[in-house]
């Protein structure tokens, strides 16, 4: 059974195709990523899977419960991170992930309540009322907010928006933990490094339709432009590579190839032009650079 | 606890307060009943009313404002339980301040009950067709702008428009019809009569009527939950 199933899920806003046949399969135990620009559709598909928005067409399942026919199973197997900062202000912390598991039907949920507090670094915070917590604090309450019914499926959508270097490390580190205990992850986020670092596997989105979906691993793969950056002792370079050596702001020289045996000859070259390199750096392709070759292509 | 019981139950007061000075001496609706035990009870209706609509709306508009309808939305729960939530809340409220509106007003009125069968029906019904409509009126506005002008321009009328203050054999035939069209003066006479034992017209025609609104705007209310109207998009 797959921890989410959609096919071919179209969704129209006036004017905007949101989605346009979307299938997607995600297995249990995943850590998914899912990337795309501003309106690519990442958020409707998560609205859509989360039941805040209905589909056109298509269909969409959680942990093997259809969103629509079967949304009370569904939605018991999904945590949902929303991406908007959001508080209901009348309740201190603890009254908020009570309320929230009794929406959940959980009325006896102190001992896990008191849990994910302690992981996210609120049980100091858990008589405040929710206005006067931080940017960060609120972050943390609506990821305890969406684990309090302990779901197999969690959906962050933009989580590390605006939040601080720590507060990201450490909410990364939780939330890994929890993929590693088989907690099934979907993520969206602009950074890219974080989804490079986290995710098994990424899709991404653009107008509405998937345009790339494989493992990081051989997404990677995808480009195999390498960048070399040089610093020589001396200002002349052989003529036979002055086209394709790039001078840096900062003096040194930069150089783009995609097989290491261009690197090599341009070194042997340096070599008996009696040039030194007094330092180099390598710079491995990243999802950055997979994630805008691909924006760009397709 | 300030704002949502006491300020309307200060409110009451003082509409007791200020009509039954200058009324008492010179009206009597009902014979062989007082001014003030003719307004009680429709203070206590009109107060029930306005906080049981106030409740459902204001809860909805806010949750919508601040983007917190996101966690009621998210959990497994039917629209139909969804309604029952915000509207025992709105039910709850308007009794409580019916409650405490009744409580302050006995230092100023005979206190008499000869039917109170009659009076729950009728604090039930009025409080639920209100609690409803606020969750309509909570649904369908984006802006408090919008939902003030529903309370200022449908809700309000309808509550002083509904023989409040006076009965409405007062009025010239024309208002009197239309008060007829008005359902919220059946469920202030209707309440009236549990309190004082006479009505404008027979209570067993309020409840209909009374029961009959409930239902409609109840399904209304189902309706758009249903197809999550502004809600779900």
């Amino acid at each position: 059974m797959h921890a989410i199933r959609v096919s071919d899920l179209r969704k129209r806003f006036l004017t905007t195709q949101a989605l346009d046949g979307v299938s997607l399969e995600i297995q249990q135990g995943e850590f998914f990523g899912l990337l795309g620009p501003n309106g690519a559709g990442k958020t409707t598909l998560i609205s859509i899977l989360a039941g805040l928005t209905r589909a056109d067409s298509g269909r969409a399942a959680i942990m093997g419960h259809d969103v629509v026919s079967d949304y009370r199973q569904s939605r018991r197997a999904l945590g949902v991170v929303p991406q908007e900062l959001v508080y209901d202000p009348f309740f201190n912390v603890r009254e908020t992930l009570r309320i929230q598991s009794g929406y959940f039907g959980l009325r006896h949920n102190n001992a896990w309540i008191d849990e994910i507090m302690h992981h996210l670094a609120l049980t100091p915070h858990a008589d405040k009322n929710t206005q006067s917590l931080s940017g960060g604090m609120k972050r943390r309450l609506l990821v305890a907010q969406a684990l309090v019914h302990k779901p197999p499926v969690i959906m962050l959508d933009e989580p590390t928006a605006g939040v601080d270097v720590d507060l990201r490390r450490s909410l990364w580190e939780f939330i890994s933990r929890l993929n590693r205990e088989g907690h099934t992850i979907l993520l969206t986020t602009h950074y890219l490094e974080e989804a490079e670092a986290l995710c098994g596997r990424i899709g991404m989105l653009k107008a509405g339709r998937i345009v790339a979906l494989d493992a990081t691993r051989n997404l990677l793969r995808l480009t195999n432009e390498h960048c070399a950056q040089l610093r020589l002792d001396t200002e002349a370079v052989p003529a036979a590579w002055q086209s394709r050596l790039m001078r840096d702001p900062d003096g040194s020289w930069r150089i783009n190839f995609s097989e290491y045996s261009d690197l090599e000859a341009l070194l042997a070259d340096l070599r008996r032009a009696n040039v030194q390199v007094t330092e180099m750096r390598l710079q491995e392709p990243d999802l950055e650079d997979v994630f805008t070759d691909i924006m760009k292509r397709t | 606890m300030v704002q949502t019981v006491v300020a309307p139950v200060v409110t009451a007061l003082l509409y007791l307060l200020i009509f039954s000075h200058v009324l008492e001496a010179h009206v009597e609706v009902y014979p062989g009943v007082s001014y003030s035990s003719f307004l009680v009870p429709g203070l206590v209706m009109m107060s029930m009313l306005q906080n049981a609509f106030s409740n459902s709306s204001s809860s909805l508009i806010q949750s919508k404002m601040t983007g917190n309808i996101v966690f009621v939305l998210l959990p497994p729960l039917s629209y139909l339980e969804f309604f029952l939530a915000y509207l025992g809340a709105a039910v709850v409220r308007g009794l409580v301040v019916g409650l405490g509106v009744w409580g302050v007003t006995l230092w100023f009125a005979p206190w008499q009950l000869p039917h109170p069968g009659w009076l729950l029906a009728y604090a039930l019904l009025s409080c639920s067709i209100m609690g409803a409509l606020g969750i309509v009126a909570g649904i369908w506005a984006e802006k408090y702008d919008q939902l003030a002008a529903f309370q200022n321009f449908l809700i309000l009328p309808l509550t002083f428009l509904s023989g409040v203050f006076y009965s409405i054999h007062s009025l010239p035939v024309f208002w009197q019809t239309i008060s007829h069209a008005n359902p919220v003066f059946y469920l202030i006479d209707g309440f009236r009569y549990a309190f004082v034992g006479q009505s404008d017209t027979d209570p067993r025609l309020g409840l209909l009527v009374a029961s009959a609104c409930f239902v409609a705007i109840s399904g209304l209310t189902l309706m758009l939950l249903r197809s999550g109207y502004k809600l779900r998009h």
